[in-house]
């Protein structure tokens, strides 16, 4: 009987050399005459052991991992196509702790699964909130979405089933679903992940939009520097579409939704969804003022839905198992999981997802176990280049959308970035303002020249030119981009600059340096 | 709209692209794809097919840094400078990637091997420093990583070879 074998086709085991590993367990086992089937699955997102090899035995798939394809022959010698001991063995993978606690609501599928097998999707609970969307009419699909007390996962947090309201509720012969997924954060892979691993959990989440707000045509707008995650995208519409689950008939209903991938070009500002759009129509990213909403005069004019990867990628489960089900998840008002991204200098780094309430102590210590290079953490942050840098003392912060605008954070798209104890924060300072500059749409003063002048500012503090002086130019410039950008791009980025400066004041040569442990 | 399909080969990417919604990024894209960037010649074609001015297409192809206006070296090498990269030693990476090509960024090698550009993420996050060499990504890359991964590139004659071939 032929043994099953899954290597992962997920672009962070492909740079860790997954497809030589592939290539070198097809080689050994004809060489030795074994009759395996490998599969190219998504990842179960442990990345520290990725290329993370499993084998299928009958007590349950096993794991092997970080696998180099030197590794292969001394792995059949070990007889791991019985699930045999060595020493990359970690026993059962679902018995793995990093997994075991974690809860999957919407990467449920994903790393178990072959990203394009149609089978497996639905075998897995794929399309079961399709189904029963199709029985349902617009207006119950809404409120569905809005009871399970979802928000936008692109790190606004806006409530999803508010903003489908409004689209639902605008009348237009057209309206659009648009998919942002620009995923331009540093530290952040939870949208790539999506894409690479279980593209039709988005597919389906698109469709019930289309059905939910009377849209019938959508675009996923993602980045160039997503090569993998465009072409596992565009091959299961084309699987979809093929099938039946999109097109101008779906599935027999007599309800049409069509879906084409856009691809950006290098500009993080068009993960602002009004730049998004601008560039969607062939034009430069640059920012539109609100409003009006793009719910009500979105993609060319027309009411359109924009959401993030996660938020479309969630939809399928909360029709699957019901508002109840997930907004049972969480604390407060953040309702449901987050799928947490751990990033940076950290020795398990990974995507955890976990209900909200959790604390960022838990999951760099718990699921983390601390830093790569085994320094103390010294500083993290959280929610992209424009979340603010957190020291110690506000890691035993629940994660949550409100516990962290309480102190000027936020929880934004879950990705955590660690650093330890060998950074500068003044030069972290002086790169999000450079990354501002850099990235700046140009739109608006505060945001284009207001990182330059930013840049030049931290730079006199680091060069030691007066700090105190400087740093006070830094608060007010901070002051003047915060209130007076258009967009998050300039409004956001003082985040990272002003908590540098209150956490880590002696970077800026305004307190003594402590004396810490080697 | 004639059906004699155009002997230059910009003018059947803008034709059969220029009816779609939004179709100046598509065309663009599928230009750089083909010719290795946008050359000057091209604006005025699209802008005609679009109905805009040529001043917008200029406008939008130096707004994306990813669009490029003169061809790039053999080997574009996308070296990642975001937070999560920086926390693991991408600096350290970027000086010497700088170092052993003998090119800065944005700038390409005067042999036209390598063009060596900064990026600003790649999704790698969790395995840092993340290296893309056209669309092939290596992830933990350190010096030695990366000169191996260098050095396993095709030679300029190589190179050459295999264009021809392609």
């Amino acid at each position: 009987m032929s043994t099953t074998i899954f290597v992962p086709r997920d672009s962070t085991a492909l740079a860790l050399g997954a497809d030589d590993v592939a290539r070198a367990i097809e080689q050994e086992a004809a060489r030795r005459g074994a009759d395996v089937r490998i599969v190219r699955n998504g990842s179960r997102g442990m990345f520290w052991l990725e290329p993370l090899v499993e084998v299928q035995t009958a007590q349950g798939r096993v794991a092997y991992g970080p696998v180099a394809a030197g590794d292969v022959p001394a792995l059949f010698d070990a007889g791991f196509l019985a699930g045999g001991a060595h020493a990359l063995a970690h026993g059962l993978t679902a018995e793995i702790p990093f997994l075991k606690t974690q809860e999957r609501l919407t990467f449920a599928r994903v790393g178990i699964t072959d990203p394009l097998s149609l089978d497996d999707y639905i075998a897995y609970e794929g399309y079961a909130g399709l189904t029963r969307a199709l029985s349902m009419t617009p207006a119950q699909i809404v409120q569905e979405v809005t009871d399970s007390g979802l928000r936008g996962r692109g790190g606004a947090a806006f409530p999803t089933g508010i903003k489908w309201k409004t689209v639902l509720g605008a009348a237009s012969a057209t309206k659009y679903i648009v998919c942002n997924a620009d995923e331009g954060d540093s530290g952040t892979f939870s949208d790539r992940m999506v894409m690479e691993d279980d593209p039709f959990m988005l597919i389906e989440g698109m469709t019930i939009a289309g059905l939910a707000v009377g849209a019938e045509r959508g675009y996923i707008y993602t980045r160039s520097e997503y090569p993998h995650a465009i072409a596992v995208t565009e091959a299961a519409i084309a699987i979809a579409t093929q099938a039946g689950w999109l097109g101008d008939d779906i599935r027999g209903s007599g309800r049409r939704f069509h879906l084409e991938v856009r691809k950006g070009a290098g500009a993080y500002v068009c993960g602002e969804e009004t730049a998004l759009l601008e560039s969607l129509e062939g034009r430069r990213g640059v920012v539109r003022a609100k409003p009006p909403l793009p719910a009500l005069e979105g993609l060319f004019g027309q009411p359109t839905v924009i959401n993030n990867v996660i938020s479309l990628a969630t939809v399928p489960v909360i029709l699957a198992r019901g508002a109840t089900f997930y907004r049972d998840f969480g604390m407060g008002r953040s309702r449901g999981t987050l799928p947490f991204q751990l990033a940076g200098n950290i020795r398990q780094g990974g995507l955890v997802e976990k209900a909200f309430g959790i604390t960022l102590r838990q999951l760099l210590v718990d699921y983390g176990g601390g830093t790569r290079s085994g320094r103390a953490i010294r500083a993290v942050q959280v929610g992209g280049p424009l979340g603010a840098y957190l020291p110690e003392s506000r890691f035993d912060t629940p994660m949550d959308y409100e516990a962290y605008a309480a102190f000027g954070a936020v929880v934004g798209h879950g990705g955590i970035v660690v650093f330890d104890e060998t950074v500068d924060m003044a030069r972290m300072a002086r790169y999000a303002m450079e990354f501002c500059a850099i990235e700046s749409c140009g739109k608006c003063t505060p945001c284009r020249i207001g990182s330059t002048r930013g840049v030049e500012v931290i730079d006199r503090i680091i060069a030691g030119e007066q700090p105190a002086r400087q740093v006070a130019l830094v608060r007010d410039l901070c002051d003047t981009m915060l209130n007076g950008s258009l967009c998050a791009m300039g409004g956001m980025t003082p985040y990272p600059v002003l908590s540098a400066l209150n956490e880590f004041p002696e970077d800026f040569g305004l307190a003594p340096k402590p004396a810490r442990a080697a | 709209m004639p059906d004699i399909a155009p002997s230059n080969p910009i003018e059947r990417i803008v034709n059969a692209r220029r009816d779609m919604p939004g179709a100046l990024l598509p065309i663009l894209h599928e230009i750089q794809d083909s010719h290795g960037f946008i050359p000057a010649d091209a604006v005025p074609v699209i802008a005609s097919a679009l109905n805009l001015s040529r001043a917008e297409v200029h406008g939008v192809i130096t707004f994306y840094h990813h669009f490029r206006e003169q061809p790039a070296g053999c080997h574009v090498v996308q070296v990642c400078r975001a937070e999560a990269c920086q926390a693991v030693g991408a600096e350290a990476l970027a000086a010497h990637a700088r170092e052993a090509l003998g090119c800065d960024f944005h700038a390409t090698t005067a042999d036209g091997r390598f063009t060596l550009e900064p990026v600003y993420c790649l999704g790698q996050c969790a395995c840092g420093p993340a290296v893309m060499v056209g669309e092939q990504l290596h992830a933990r890359v350190d010096a030695k990583r990366f000169d191996a991964l260098i050095a396993a590139l095709p030679a300029a004659g190589q190179d050459q070879a295999e264009e021809a071939q392609a």
